[in-house]
């Protein structure tokens, strides 16, 4: 950190105005009127002045779903707080505000909906009149449930995770001019997927493709938010043409809190059929997920619910399951893909649901895992849902952590009693992270963006350096660091005079960008491949200059080496570029510059998997929760950085205790959201991120080059249910279970009274 | 959000800063630390037309002992009493206090002053000072006068501060040699308004002290004489507190959730208990 980073919001243009937008400051709302002062009519535009901007659309070919139309600017309704509904232009944002509190807006307001329980409700309001209903999408997945209905076992949970906010340190923000030289729009903008961006920029702006180039720099984490298309990225696109000056817009806490960054809203009704020993038999769920007002470009309202139903299962193997899911539409923003995307969800409910049946089975919360999980005999292993596991030994990677945690211990001490009077509890989850997957997996969701071939480009340079050149975008997760690492280990070019580009439509091959833990997999493997032919390339060079038949050269640690001699890749480059008359006849014309496409043998996606054990300390009466010990044992398949494998697990490590202990963004019955700065939208600190223990296994993937798989997400999955099950392992004794997110102070005293006074008054009815 | 525009003054004597005051034209807010004005300015929450900066005014910044009273300037930062550079009231009780308010960066601006000033209810001084017995003394163009705490809260977010007035200087007595002090908060996170303060003043040897809740929707409630919460007199330790009497009062101060009601009278339990135990040790020897 030395400050030396470059953001939208480092970026100055001359001329560069600021906007500052009027948002709605109702759920839901009817406009009557917009009435903006006669003399700031040329700082101010509204819906209608917008001419030839089309709505945002993300569509989903499943059977059923029905598309939102998004405005920019908000036409004849607004169906979230905090929609946009025109936009103010000034010399600094201060005056851009001062404008927009001038704007007038006449509004008839109408019922919000703000729970998604109750979005199906006959009497609900409709967010979107013509659909009928507020339902984007339902699906029902059913593998022969009732074979399971006669288990002995049967335990019903009704579990929900909180509505959050991304929180990354960066919002979004975007600045946008008409480069007239090229003629065209460039719009630098805080994105992980700059190539999706442009396309729907296109769409909207009806703006051929060529015309637009998105530039993302520094960017200041992404975890999902930064895939999206914003209106307001819309919306700058559409002022730079008309106003002929760059236009900035940069996203403070307060839009990014109330109007912008949501995410996670599940609800889940789970019950899981179970043998006496806890073998499972099969599970059955309802769940919904609150999708908010509109369908996010490009992920569509469905990804998080359809993916809630083919993922549930998790790393378990069991013969029976159903599961129906809703994607709603509520008055609130949309529900967007966060690291982990629905697995935080599913495995919160699914891990707290075994604990539960470990609890009536009267067995371990470990015993009920043991008995269900996918074994490495299994593998390659298709699981209830077809999901594809690559490989894996999952029940190690549980009895690793165990030990490392040394659960005996644990229960000692549990049982001992702490002096402080406060309860010890043990939990674990396990889930596994489908990562990279690829085509054939989304082509079926049917979503504006389906994942082909990702292409790198490399180049060497005169002086024997390389360029990489890829699509997708490094938003914090070091692939400066990796890609360059895996060049190195095809080429032997030394990593510091390896230069990552990203970040550019105009100077990277297409790619849909940063997102699915894909990159070391996909872009890595680009990256190899377009190596790989670089070193053919080299080789028939250098056998010439050798004098010797490139059948009889070889490609070794950064020279080619004949029969009497060896060349160095960069007096290879040298005479590529300085010394053409030095080169044989017919070599290739493509010199040292390649652009490859890679995809893996199979394209299902590569499974990692970790299972996290912690120890916690309860405070029955003040509710506070203290992390003793935090355990992962993860499985990346081969790993090309550990310490950067680790700080990825860092870093989600601390989101998932965000989504565990703090993160909420509550919505009251008008649909306004609650926690608008970060003094009510409570994000952890390093007082509240344990420093972990983590251990390694690496069971290559046999689909990827180098066996690796994704694993940007994982750290960000396990914590919330591990969690959880630990502070209802320590509560168990008094009665109490914790079956929401996050697992707060007040939520703990408020059933731990509930507890003791039912308790009493089953004393008095003895 | 960007603050609405204002003028910004910064008077470098208390005379100065007096007068600025004493005939606004417009509304006036005055800035110290301004580690709650500023982002209710960038919220505009606030859109003064002047903002009176007493950052550069001496006079404000001044502690010193008269006798057994310690005057601590109303511009004295949290990170002045974290660190020692002003005296103490007894050994590290105010060092305590404030070196648990929100993060260092805050404490480095942020002002006792303005933190009364601002009297927000989960603040950590309006509480801690309750249970100390401070004063406030405030000046105006018209003149000085002296306020006990208890009588300068008026609120949430109110104080008896009147227009052209300026707190200058908070002043507490040293705590006897036997008193012990406790102090608990409770966040759900370091750094965090607290949910629930509690905070005691205990002297297990005169069987004396006082607690105070804070961090309710309203100005704290201050129990005089501490007693009445352990059946009458302050005994030799905390335990014959009793809970129902602070949890009345909650009720009666309006605290209706009952989960709510018991964190705080927990937490009133736990300052208490700290506060008996931080007695010298020789009072409770004899005890």
């Amino acid at each position: 950190m030395r400050g030396r980073g470059q953001y939208v919001a480092d970026v100055r243009l001359p001329g560069m105005q600021d906007v500052a937008f009027v948002r709605s400051p109702l759920a839901h709302a009817r406009i009557r009127g917009i009435s903006v002062p006669p003399e700031l009519r040329d700082r101010v535009f509204i819906a209608s002045d917008l001419d030839g901007v089309k709505p945002i659309r993300a569509v989903s070919g499943l059977a059923g779903f029905k598309p939102s139309e998004q405005p920019p600017l908000a036409r004849d309704k607004v169906r979230q707080v905090g929609e946009l509904v025109a936009m103010c232009v000034a010399p600094t944002r201060a005056e851009a505000e001062d404008i927009a509190a001038l704007v007038e807006l006449d509004l008839e307001e109408l019922p919000a909906v703000y729970d998604m329980r109750r979005a199906r409700d006959e009497k609900a309001s409709l967010v979107h009149e013509e659909w009928g209903d507020n339902v984007f999408l339902e699906t029902l997945v059913d593998v022969d449930i009732a074979s399971a209905f006669d288990a002995p076992i049967k335990v019903s949970r009704t579990i929900s995770t909180a509505r959050q906010c991304m929180a990354p340190i960066e919002g979004r923000g975007v600045v946008v001019h008409l480069d007239r030289r090229l003629d065209q729009l460039t719009v630098t903008t805080s994105c992980q997927m700059p190539h999706i961006v442009r396309s729907g920029l296109s769409e909207c702006l009806g703006i051929a493709e060529e015309r637009i180039r998105v530039v993302s720099p520094d960017v200041g984490g992404g975890f999902g938010y930064k895939g999206i298309l914003l209106a307001e990225e819309v919306c700058l696109g559409w002022l730079a043409l008309r106003c002929g000056h760059p236009v900035r817009w940069i996203e403070d806490r307060r839009e990014h809190l109330t109007a912008n960054a949501d995410c996670r809203e599940h609800h889940y009704e789970i019950t899981v059929y179970a043998e006496r020993d806890g073998t499972i038999r099969g599970v059955d769920c309802e769940a919904i997920v609150d999708s908010g007002a509109y369908s996010a470009y490009p992920f569509s309202a469905c990804l998080e619910a359809a993916q809630v139903a083919s993922i549930l299962p998790g790393p378990y193997d069991f013969p029976a399951y159903r599961c129906r899911t809703w994607s709603v539409a509520t008055n609130k923003p949309p529900i967007l893909p966060y690291r982990g995307v629905a697995r935080t969800g599913v495995c919160f409910a699914m891990e707290l649901a075994l604990d539960a049946v470990a609890a009536e089975a009267g067995v371990t919360p470990e015993q009920v895992r043991l008995k269900n999980l996918v074994r490495p005999d299994q593998m390659p292993f298709d699981n209830i849902t077809n999901k594809h596991f690559d490989s894996g030994d999952y029940p190690e990677a549980l009895t690793r952590a165990l030990r490392m945690i040394d659960v005996d211990g644990v229960r000692a001490r549990q049982a001992a009693g702490e002096p402080d009077g406060r309860r010890i509890g043990f939990g674990l989850s396990i889930y596994c992270e489908q990562s990279a997957h690829g085509t054939s997996v989304y082509s079926g969701w049917g979503i504006p963006m389906v994942p082909g071939h990702e292409q790198a480009g490399a180049r060497l340079t005169p002086d024997g350096g390389l360029e990489l050149r890829i699509g997708a975008h490094s938003h914090g997760q070091s692939l400066e660091t990796t890609l360059p690492q895996v060049a190195n280990e095809i080429l032997g070019i030394p990593t510091d005079r390896i230069r990552l580009v990203h970040g550019d439509t105009a100077m990277t091959p297409y790619s849909t960008g940063a997102w699915g833990s894909r990159m070391m997999v996909m872009t890595g493997g680009a990256v190899a491949t377009a190596c790989e032919e670089l070193v053919e390339r080299a080789m028939a060079i250098g056998a010439h200059l050798l004098q010797a038949d490139v059948s009889d050269v070889r490609f070794e640690m950064g020279r080619v080496v004949g029969p009497n001699g060896d060349v160095a890749l960069s007096e290879i480059a040298r005479v590529w570029y300085r010394r053409p008359q030095d080169l044989p006849l017919g070599a290739h014309g493509g010199g040292l510059e390649v652009t490859a496409g890679y995809k893996p043998k199979r394209d299902s996606g590569t499974f990692s998997y970790a299972a996290h054990a912690v120890v916690v300390a309860v405070d029955s009466e003040i509710g506070s929760i203290e992390i003793l010990d935090y355990v992962i044992v993860e499985d990346g398949g081969v790993l090309v950085n550990p310490m950067v494998v680790d700080g990825q697990i860092l870093g989600g490590l601390a989101q998932g205790i965000g989504t565990a202990l703090l993160e909420e963004m509550p919505y009251d019955q008008a649909g306004q959201p609650l926690a608008s700065t970060l003094g009510d939208y409570l994000l952890p600190g390093a007082a509240e991120v344990p420093a972990p223990r983590i251990g390694h296994m690496e069971t290559p993937s046999p689909y990827t080059r180098f066996g690796v798989k994704g694993i940007g997400e994982g750290g960000a999955i396990a914590p919330p249910a591990a969690l959880a099950n630990a502070v209802n392992d320590a509560l168990r004794p008094l009665g109490v279970e914790m079956l929401v997110s996050p697992v707060t102070p007040d939520r703990i005293v408020a059933a731990v009274l509930a507890a003791r006074s039912s308790t009493l008054q089953r004393r008095d009815a003895a | 959000m960007k603050a609405a525009r204002f003028d910004l003054v910064r008077p470098r004597d208390l005379a100065e800063a007096l007068d600025l005051l004493a005939a606004p034209a417009g509304v006036v807010k005055v800035m110290a630390g301004g580690q709650s004005l500023g982002p209710m300015l960038n919220l505009r929450l606030v859109e003064p037309d002047l903002i009176v900066d007493i950052s550069a005014v001496p006079d404000l910044r001044r502690f010193e002992r008269e006798g057994g009273t310690i005057v601590i300037g109303a511009g004295c930062t949290h990170a002045d009493l974290e660190d020692g550079r002003a005296p103490d009231v007894g050994r590290d009780m105010l060092a305590r206090v404030a070196s648990g308010i929100a993060y260092r960066a805050v404490r480095n601006r942020g002002t006792v002053g303005g933190s009364l000033a601002h009297a927000d209810p989960a603040a950590d001084w309006p509480t801690a000072l309750l249970a100390l017995g401070a004063e406030i003394e405030l000046a105006s163009k018209v003149g000085r006068r002296r306020l006990p705490l208890g009588e300068f809260l008026t609120g949430a977010l109110s104080t008896a501060l009147a227009p052209g007035e300026l707190i200058v200087a908070v002043r507490v007595a040293a705590a006897s040699a036997s008193a012990g002090f406790g102090y608990v908060k409770h966040a759900r996170k370091v750094g965090e308004f607290a949910h629930a303060l509690g905070a005691a003043v205990i002297d297990p040897e005169a069987g004396a002290g006082h607690a105070v809740v804070g961090a309710l929707d309203r100005a704290p409630i201050v129990f005089e004489d501490a007693g009445v919460l352990f059946g009458g007199r302050v005994g030799p330790d905390a335990r014959s507190f009793d809970r129902t009497v602070a949890d009345a009062a909650l009720k009666a101060a309006g605290v209706e959730n009952e989960a709510s009601r018991h964190v705080h009278v927990e937490i009133l339990r736990r300052a208490l208990v700290q506060a008996f135990e931080r007695a010298p040790a020789p009072a409770r020897a004899a005890a």
